[in-house]
């Protein structure tokens, strides 16, 4: 039997906030062995006039391994997955980092129980795209039928996303298509989603995905929204962040808050799939997700309307109400008070009928 | 006076209903039952209290989206299956693999030692999915 390998993918998502935004998933490779590779991802998403986007880039870790999957939650049902522009998240990252001298030349010249439904299929380069909707389990039986690996946190994680949205996009990358496309190990896919949304959020808890509590989380987060966004946690300010002690890891950093230059709006704009971008008017927002991974057990919830309130259902802060009852049994107590009610019940009304009341 | 006959007959159903409710399934063959649920790679109950020589039937039953394992035995059983390669058990007494969605029955007679039981899939016991048997 063919065995895959779970990849969190080195992702960009760039989020235009209009209203908000969520964005992708990215992190830990999960192998054969349940073992998890972590790498550092990349995600850029916007948000503009109530369509959210997303590019993210998946990177093809070497031939002559199988193929690779990653399953990645979706704040909504997406209208279109294509190909995204090369250069949209090198550029994000040039304009907040300072970049080594041999990069910033290499760039310039670059440019339940039931069934999941498939609700949209499609192919870009070697990746093999699938968009499902359906509940937590749901999911997970069509991704381990499907060859995913799915490590021991998958079903609380897809849980914990199922309860908001039902929405997951499975990515394979094939090997076989890599190897006759010319890909090496380390190039990266980029794919662009658009997502119609009202209820934007980041999901950043899928980072975590199959890591050890104690693995360090690393990210890169960037959003472009209409206006400066609320962000729910809210992110520490890097002077703080750089504060803390050494064993202890940030969680989310706010590393950049700006208005977005109208130098990269022209540079984002002329990539491939980024024409709706306005040329001007757009908020960047750059943040840093350094966290250790038994604590990062939150989202990113963003409200770029300018009320200043982002969810805390969306940043999956909400305490549980309901859980999944499958697990759940009924206890003896709860049985034995049930009978007791039925049993007075029926006799009290038993003695109202031969007392000639009516029984009520 | 009616009533009073009532009330009594409602309290000795009641008691009836709470020893049935409260008393362990009797097996088939005289063992008891106990069932066990897996949900979120997490076994519930995690720990169980058995009498020396008592014969246990367990029914296991799996809601995750993902294959598990019920192994019982003591701390060298579980490092044997953690280091193993054993994909899947068939079914010897206390160990069997419980398919994602599946349930399944084991049968195991304890002696006088507590155990252990879990999950060796690669990570699932790092993770956690274990449980203990207390015996006495």
């Amino acid at each position: 039997m063919r065995r895959f390998r779970l990849l969190f993918p080195l992702t960009a998502f760039a989020s235009l906030l209009l209203v908000a935004a969520p964005a992708f998933a990215c992190g830990g490779l999960v192998a054969p062995n349940g073992t998890v590779q972590l790498v550092k991802t990349t995600t850029l998403a916007a948000y503009h006039e109530g369509i959210e986007h997303y590019v993210t880039s998946f990177e093809f870790a070497g031939g002559g391994k199988g193929e690779f999957g990653s399953i990645i939650p979706l704040p909504g049902v997406p209208t279109e997955v294509i190909r995204g522009g090369d250069w949209t998240l090198q550029r994000l990252v040039q304009e907040t980092q300072p970049q080594p001298e041999f990069f910033a030349l290499a760039a310039t010249g670059a440019e339940d129980a039931a069934r999941a439904t498939v609700i949209l299929k499609t192919k870009i380069d070697a990746l093999d795209i699938v968009v499902l909707e359906g509940g937590a389990v749901a999911v997970g039986n069509w991704a381990r039928e499907h060859g995913f690996l799915l490590p021991p946190d998958a079903p609380e994680v897809l849980e914990f996303y199922a309860k908001r949205s039902p929405i997951f996009m499975t990515v394979r990358f094939d090997a076989g298509r890599a190897a006759e496309q010319g890909l090496a190990e380390g190039d990266g896919t980029p794919v662009h989603v658009v997502i119609p949304t009202t209820n934007p959020w980041v999901p950043l808890r899928i980072l975590a995905l199959g890591a050890p509590a104690e693995a360090p989380i690393e990210a890169d987060v960037y959003l472009l929204t209409e206006r400066d966004p609320a962000l729910l946690p809210a992110p520490l300010a890097p002077g703080i962040a750089s504060q803390l002690p050494g064993n202890i890891r940030p969680g989310l950093v706010l590393e950049a808050s700006q208005e977005a230059s109208t130098t990269l709006l022209a540079d984002l704009r002329s990539d491939k799939g980024m024409e709706w971008l306005p040329s001007s008017g757009m908020w960047l927002t750059y943040l840093r997700v350094d966290a250790r991974a038994g604590d990062l057990d939150y989202d990113l919830a963003i409200d770029a309307s300018g009320a200043g309130q982002p969810s805390p259902r969306a940043a999956g802060l909400e305490p549980e109400v309901v859980s999944d009852t499958g697990g759940l049994e009924v206890s003896p107590f709860v049985w034995t008070v049930i009978a007791v009610v039925v049993i007075f019940g029926a006799f009290g009304a038993l003695d109202r009928r031969r007392a000639g009341r009516p029984a009520i | 006076m009616l009533r009073r006959a009532h009330a009594a007959i409602a309290l000795t159903l009641l008691a009836a209903c709470a020893l049935a409710a409260c008393a362990p399934a009797a097996a088939g063959t005289g063992g008891r039952t106990v069932r066990i649920t897996i949900h979120q790679s997490a076994f519930r109950p995690s720990e169980l209290d058995v009498r020396p020589g008592e014969t246990i039937r367990f029914v296991i039953r799996n809601t995750d989206p993902i294959d598990h394992e019920f192994i019982v035995g003591d701390l060298g059983v579980q490092d044997a299956h953690e280091r193993g390669t054993e994909a899947y058990h068939p079914g010897l007494p206390g160990e069997v693999t419980v398919r994602a969605g599946e349930t399944v029955t084991t049968t195991y007679t304890f002696a006088n030692d507590d155990l252990l039981f879990g999950c060796h899939i690669p990570g699932h016991w790092a993770y956690g999915m274990r449980g203990v048997v207390i015996v006495g």
